[in-house]
């Protein structure tokens, strides 16, 4: 039971939450750059928000399903197609044996996450099933999807069901909070960090004011932003400290580096702020090419935002349980769970 | 955030919302390295709720947490309270040992260490000298960061006291062992890399299918041990 790659898209890559509990051993978290998105198709697919979903990035994969499945989309519109028929970002949606998933021209965001129900079967590295492609580890052999690469799945659903199923799962309403829905907004919010007193004040100025455009050699490790130099006032050596996922760093060229999800888990630069978590989806859905711009808040309204956003999923788990039942009825463990890596 | 709370001999901050930084003040020493990899040990012991990882580094530790949805807040202020109390159990007792003590066989200078003599002329010593300073005194392990296994030891006698090279290599070779700024670190795998390569080690540092996946940890000592060309190619077989 799986799914053949017939061509490999840009960049596509096998994610989840991360691989966390390491990083004091110098081994990167990773994980999806869009968690939001992430656990959103996990959860519409009736998974656990930890298996692990296909990150796919600007210009999608072309996948024949060799089984009866359930997947969910979230993220970027990449214009997904099943048999040439457009189908929706944000909804459980059936696949039959022998149908191809297509993507065509990005309508909005950069990356696009696939769920399939039940999850893809792939061996779990350090606690995590995610991709760190430097490092050549985890995820499918450490590396992006190929051409004619064959991805297992765990399960598979009974195909003489799949119609009577397709049909069950349409009547379910999905109310998704917008607090997890896509964001297009413009300005990024962010928090002070440990040394932005060691910028002078109107390179402070000049982070909030500014127009950043997104630099091209911007990917998983870090986003570099082209605008203002931003200089320090205290040019005192820095040692290195951990980082954090949005930790906003400015080596000696002055032009700001967001930290995003295969960052190096310690890194010696000045660290002048620090993007909230709950805009981080929206820096991993932006493009080279493209601008941001930065507004700064407390910490106690990023940690705020954080928890409403984290109350917001809670609800959605409990608000897809009649998706989960139905798909769990359904599917059947292709590989004894005894048996899965 | 611009007030830290004070608790001395820490300051803690927060970076960003989801990480507790705690920090020290004064420059790199060996006895700021133990403070910091036994505070790490002592949180991660805790096991607070929402804690995923504690990353020791020269003279900080880094906390990072998920949001709690359920039980005790995540606030900054809430939080540092619990980190305080953990803290505040650890200032007795700062003699207890923070890691193993571990041997890393190193073939010094030849094509294993490129710059070993122009680290012994620029220092004013002879190469066996290099050696003798680089494996007299057992080096501590500050933290582990750059890529998955690499550390960052020190300090290293004041006569090895050397900046980094002006030109950075474009491809260090995996295993090499090099120095800069009274520190010496192991290359895991080939990368850019500006220090001084005076050896090379057949030692594997990361194997991702173990727990825990690393051969050193912050907290542990090391002993270099020099072995010759034909034992570095007999170890680095086996």
């Amino acid at each position: 039971m799986s799914i053949t790659v017939i061509k490999p898209g840009l960049l596509s890559s096998f994610q989840d939450l991360g691989r966390h509990g390491h990083q004091h051993l110098g081994v990167p978290v990773g994980g999806a750059m869009d968690v939001r998105a992430h656990r959103l198709a996990n959860l519409l697919a009736g998974n656990d928000e930890d298996q692990a979903s296909l990150e796919i990035t600007l210009k999608g994969p072309q996948l024949r399903f060799d089984a009866a499945s359930c997947i969910a989309i979230s993220g970027a519109d990449l214009a997904p197609a099943l048999n040439q028929q457009p189908i929706p970002n944000n909804r459980p949606v059936i696949v039959q044996a022998g149908d191809v998933l297509t993507f065509g021209t990005r309508r909005r965001g950069l990356r696009a996450y696939l769920a399939v129900h039940g999850g893809f079967c792939l061996p779990c590295v350090l606690g995590s099933r995610s991709t760190y492609m430097r490092g050549t580890l985890g995820g499918l052999q450490g590396r992006s999807l190929r051409a004619n690469d064959r991805l297992a799945l765990n399960q598979a659903l009974d195909s003489t069901q799949a119609p009577a199923l397709s049909e069950a799962l349409w009547k379910i309403k999905v109310y998704l909070p917008a607090l997890l829905g896509n964001t297009h907004r413009r300005d990024v919010r962010i928090i002070a960090g440990p040394h932005a007193d060691r910028f002078t004040p109107e390179s402070w100025q000049q982070l909030l004011s500014a127009d950043w455009r997104v630099a091209a050699q911007s990917e998983r490790m870090g986003y570099r932003l082209d605008g203002p130099v931003l200089n320090l006032a205290d040019t005192r050596q820095l040692l290195s400290e951990g980082t954090s996922f949005g930790t906003i760093q400015v080596p000696a060229d002055g032009q700001p580096i967001i930290l995003m999800a295969d960052r190096q888990t310690t890194g010696g630069y000045a660290r002048i702020a620090h993007v909230a978590t709950v805009d981080l989806p929206v820096i991993a859905q932006t493009m080279p090419g493209e601008h941001l711009r930065f507004r700064d808040i407390s910490l106690g309204e990023a940690q705020q935002l954080d928890h409403e956003r984290e109350a917001a999923f809670e609800r959605l788990f409990r608000g897809v349980a009649d998706i989960r039942t139905l798909l769990g009825d359904a599917a059947r463990d292709v590989v004894p769970r005894s048996e899965l890596p | 955030m611009k007030t830290p709370v004070n608790c001395p001999p820490w300051k803690i901050f927060f970076q960003g919302d989801r990480t507790l930084l705690l920090t020290l003040d004064g420059p790199v020493s060996v006895e700021g390295g133990r403070l910091c990899a036994l505070a790490a040990n002592a949180l991660r012991a805790a096991g607070l709720p929402g804690a995923t990882d504690v990353v020791p580094a020269f003279n900080s530790v880094a906390m990072h947490f998920q949001p709690r949805l359920f039980g005790p807040s995540t606030s900054f202020k809430n939080l540092a309270g619990e980190v305080v109390q953990i803290l505040e159990q650890l200032a007795t007792g700062t003699d207890a040992p923070t890691g193993r003590s571990v041997d890393i066989p190193v073939c010094y200078g030849g094509e294993h260490g490129p710059d070993l003599q122009d680290v012994a002329r620029a220092c004013g010593l002879s190469e066996a000298e290099v050696i003798r300073l680089h494996t007299d005194q057992p080096a501590y392990v500050f933290m582990l960061g750059f890529a998955p296994g690499a550390p960052y030891m020190g300090m290293l006698d004041h006569a090895l006291d050397i900046a980094r090279r002006t030109t950075p290599r474009t491809a260090v070779p995996a295993g090499s062992v090099a120095i800069a700024n009274r520190q010496t670190i192991i290359y895991p795998h080939t990368s850019p890399g500006g220090w001084h390569i005076i050896g090379a080690t057949p030692a594997t540092l990361f194997f991702p299918e173990r727990e825990p996946p690393t051969l050193l940890a912050p907290g542990d000592t090391v002993r270099f041990v020099p072995v010759d060309a034909d034992e570095f190619k007999a170890l680095s077989s086996s």
